[in-house]
């Protein structure tokens, strides 16, 4: 029976591995999260387990399968230590050779190493990885040291060390005055102040209290909290172990949209774990504290990622939010006190209690302290997730961590804080990303979703895209939201499809003041800021498509012309095979010709050309050519 | 697909009204969709009037109340997927199975879905068939991908990468789904 008792007995279990891992001898990481594996990585693990077998070295090669990484756009990632070799895009088929020259011997195989897209050299350390070296990996270096399946190699890094401080030394309101004054604030979009949260929940009356983990990460291009969960579940449950000790609550709840399957096992796992070692359950290591955790499923709803939301489909109800003006700390999950946080910020506790508040509060602004993580992705050269001190310059993580812009083309803005965020021109990136700076500049920090936007975005087309979305996944229960964003939806339609009259700005912008102030939940009350922002700073595009009839980006199809350019076309005849609605005609060798009235301007042709033939046209102007 | 009872998935959670959802999800995972069969056990079994049955399973997307194709394609129209082309998937979906807008296909092969985001945004635009995760998609690749199912009915095609794998208790043996 491995249940540990005592802080004692945990102490002495963390040693025991910790010297284990460090006599261990060369040990083989591979990332197996949703995004390697997609790129074949599960291949990859079953390549390296048959190999070391076949070579006689399973007993003296470790194989490490960790959670994501984060790098994604370079998967499937190996790394060997203690020669300390980073080796990217491996196929299963590579894995004979690099156990053989890179294991067995000590040789580099360069044609595996990530080229750097600023020097096009080839490096061989993560260390000199230019994605990874400007990032301050406070959370994300976890994921690269532990298998999320086993809770050993958790224990190995001090896991669970910070709970046994707490839990000794520690009265509850103690860690409540720590966390306040570290700063933390909410990591999932509000930015509340955490501390804060706490005490109120601690003050509310009542014996039976809960916390919650959010992991319903509903942002579109958003994937920081599936990262953290899938590659260090411990880290939250160690962290909400340590809230429930402070707000006096003895269960909780991690709940986890359906679209993380990798997640929704690997905390179940890690429950499982944690309760055969006695860290949840009842009088944990021996302190007389008790404290359980379930996980309950998203079921798909965006919505449900709203705290009274969440709690409402926790009871078996549809996910409509309630008006707040009673918080959710003092009425909560099942009317009682309740403390809900995100999922980065209770994987945040567990390294503030270890490491102290001043630590936390060294990085970072005055209003917003330590490092986030941010989802880079969009037409950005590097994409993935980037951690940064906040106060880091938007600059800086867009052009030298993310490498700036691909394919020679011009970066126009960047989107962040998904849905209930803004659209931030180029002659802002100098602005530091903290909470207040960016939503003075109309948009958000948000959960962290950063998606880089080029010449080829049509700002007017993110606008109708993002109102699409929150029409979808309104709950429909009150009128400005249900309504009011369906309105907005059409003006931009109108807009986007050519039927757009200068009056309709001004009544958008009616529109979106009036959603603002008396939708009843963040959803509705957010809803309006991709429209808002893309007016303030893209005003131009949406004059060009209401006055002009052109679309600058080339994106919106009643605008666009699709024109075979003849100089260019072989006559290969591709494209005529492509097109859906045999648009394309032509003679083979000769250049080829699109119907314009059958052609529906869905770009299948032109994803396939390799000769960049066929340009896109609006309003008279070539936009550019594919 | 399986053919587990609705009894043997409402297990042990009589009378536990807020499990409702939980219970639902499980239903879909085994069956597919819904049933009315299924959602008048449930109502009995956890206690839940029919009606709340219902009002959950049409609120939540995951949910079906309709029988889902053999085939089941997930796009992913989050915004990295966006900005990256996923309409152009969306397209070729419906032109290619005669839809408007996904759905299932009459003779009941497949069923095209949306999904606001799968959280793999780096490696996007992402489709999902049968749980298997496609990356760095293209019109030409769902496509192939889409003909050889039909052709096989087998759900593998090209290079598309197995399903996601779990972890069994050994910690380490990772095991197909």
């Amino acid at each position: 029976m491995p249940r540990v008792n005592a802080i004692g007995e945990l102490s002495a279990l963390q040693e025991r591995l910790r010297a284990g891992r460090a006599e261990a001898g060369t040990i083989l990481t591979v990332c197996g999260g949703t995004g390697c594996q997609a790129s074949r990585s599960g291949a990859v693990i079953d390549a390296v387990r048959d190999e070391l077998e076949r070579q006689g070295l399973s007993d003296s090669v470790t194989l490490r399968i960790t959670g994501c990484q984060g790098f994604c756009e370079q998967g499937p990632i190996m790394v060997i230590d203690p020669s300390n070799v980073f080796y990217c895009h491996i196929e299963p088929e590579d894995v004979g050779e690099i156990i053989s020259r890179s294991v067995r011997g000590n040789e580099v195989i360069d044609r595996l190493l990530y080229t750097d897209p600023a020097t096009g050299k080839k490096v061989q350390t993560e260390e000199e990885i230019s994605f990874y070296r400007a990032q301050d990996r406070v959370l994300l270096s976890q994921n690269r040291q532990i298998d999320p399946c086993a809770i050993e190699d958790y224990f190995a890094i001090d896991g669970y060390g910070a709970l046994a401080r707490v839990l000794t030394e520690y009265a509850p309101e103690a860690v409540i005055t720590e966390i306040s004054a570290s700063g933390l604030r909410g990591r999932g979009g509000g930015g509340f102040p955490t501390g804060r949260k706490w005490a109120d929940c601690r003050a509310a009356p009542g014996d039976e209290k809960y916390v919650i983990c959010n992991a319903d990460e509903g942002d579109p291009g958003a994937y920081m909290d599936r990262s953290v969960l899938e590659g260090n579940p411990h880290a939250v449950l160690e962290g909400m172990s340590i809230g429930a000790w402070a707000v006096g609550a003895e269960r909780g709840y991690v709940y986890v949209r359906k679209e993380y399957p990798l997640a929704v096992d690997h905390t179940r796992k890690a429950i499982a774990q944690a309760r055969e070692f006695g860290l949840l359950g009842e009088n944990i290591l021996g302190s007389g504290f008790n404290f359980d955790v379930d996980v309950a499923r998203g079921g798909g709803a965006f919505i449900c990622g709203e705290s009274t939301a969440l709690m409402a489909s926790i009871e078996g109800k549809v996910g409509e939010p309630r008006p707040k003006d009673v918080h959710a700390v003092e009425d909560g999950l099942w009317h009682r006190p309740t403390t809900l946080n995100n999922v980065e910020t209770w994987a945040n506790i567990p390294s503030i209690i270890k490491n102290g508040a001043a630590w936390f509060a060294s990085k970072g602004t005055e209003g917003s302290k330590g490092t986030k993580i941010f989802a880079l992705t969009g037409q950005v050269r590097n994409t993935g997730l980037v951690e940064v001190a906040m106060g880091t310059p938007l600059r800086k993580i867009i052009f030298d961590i993310g490498g700036g812009a691909i394919n020679g083309r011009a970066i126009k803005a960047v989107q962040t804080g998904g849905p209930s965020g803004g659209c931030l021109p180029t002659d802002l990136f100098d602005l530091a990303v903290d909470f207040d700076t960016l939503a003075q500049a109309g948009s958000m920090v948000g959960s962290g979703g950063m998606v880089v936007m080029d010449e080829k975005t049509c700002m007017v087309d993110v606008a109708k895209y993002f109102l699409a979305f929150l029409l979808d996944e309104s709950c429909g229960k009150c009128v400005p939201c249900r309504i009011g964003i369906d309105r907005m939806l059409e003006i931009v339609t109108d807009i986007s499809e050519g039927r757009g009259t200068p009056e309709q700005i001004p009544l958008l912008e009616e529109l979106a003041e009036t959603v603002r102030e008396t939708s009843l939940c963040a959803l509705g009350k957010t809803a309006p800021n991709p429209v808002i922002s893309t007016l303030r700073y893209f005003r131009e595009e949406y004059l060009a498509h209401i006055t002009e009839k052109r679309c600058p980006a080339g994106v919106c199809r009643e605008m666009i012309e699709y024109v075979i350019d003849e100089e260019k076309c072989t006559g290969c005849g591709v494209c005529m095979r492509a097109c859906p609605y045999e648009a394309i005609s032509g003679t083979k060798k000769e250049p080829h010709v699109i119907d314009p009235l059958a052609c529906r301007k869905c770009g299948i042709c032109s994803d396939g050309c390799v000769f960049e033939a066929i340009t896109v046209h609006s309003g008279g102007v070539l936009c550019y050519s594919m | 697909m399986s053919h587990v009872s609705v009894e043997t998935i409402l297990g042990e959670r009589r009378s536990q009204p807020h499990q409702l959802l939980e219970v639902l999800q499980d239903i879909q995972e085994a069956h597919g969709y819904i049933s009315k069969e299924a959602a008048t056990a449930v109502s009995r079994y956890l206690g839940v009037p029919l009606i709340e049955v219902y009002r959950a399973a049409s609120f939540y997307k995951a949910l079906s109340l309709e029988p889902r194709g053999k085939h089941v394609i997930t796009l992913c129209m989050g915004t990295a997927c966006h900005v990256r082309g996923s309409n152009l998937l969306l397209d070729q979906a419906n032109s290619q199975l005669g839809m408007d807008n996904g759905g299932t296909t009459k003779d009941g092969l497949f069923t095209v879905e949306r999904v606001n985001c799968l959280g793999a945004c780096a490696i996007g635009p992402v489709t999902v068939l049968n749980g298997v995760y496609n990356h760095h998609m293209t019109s030409a690749k769902l496509s192939s991908l889409i003909d050889s199912v039909r052709k096989a009915e087998v759900p593998q095609a090209g290079d598309a990468a197995p399903a996601l794998q779990y972890r069994d208790k050994d910690y380490g043996i990772p095991k197909r789904e």
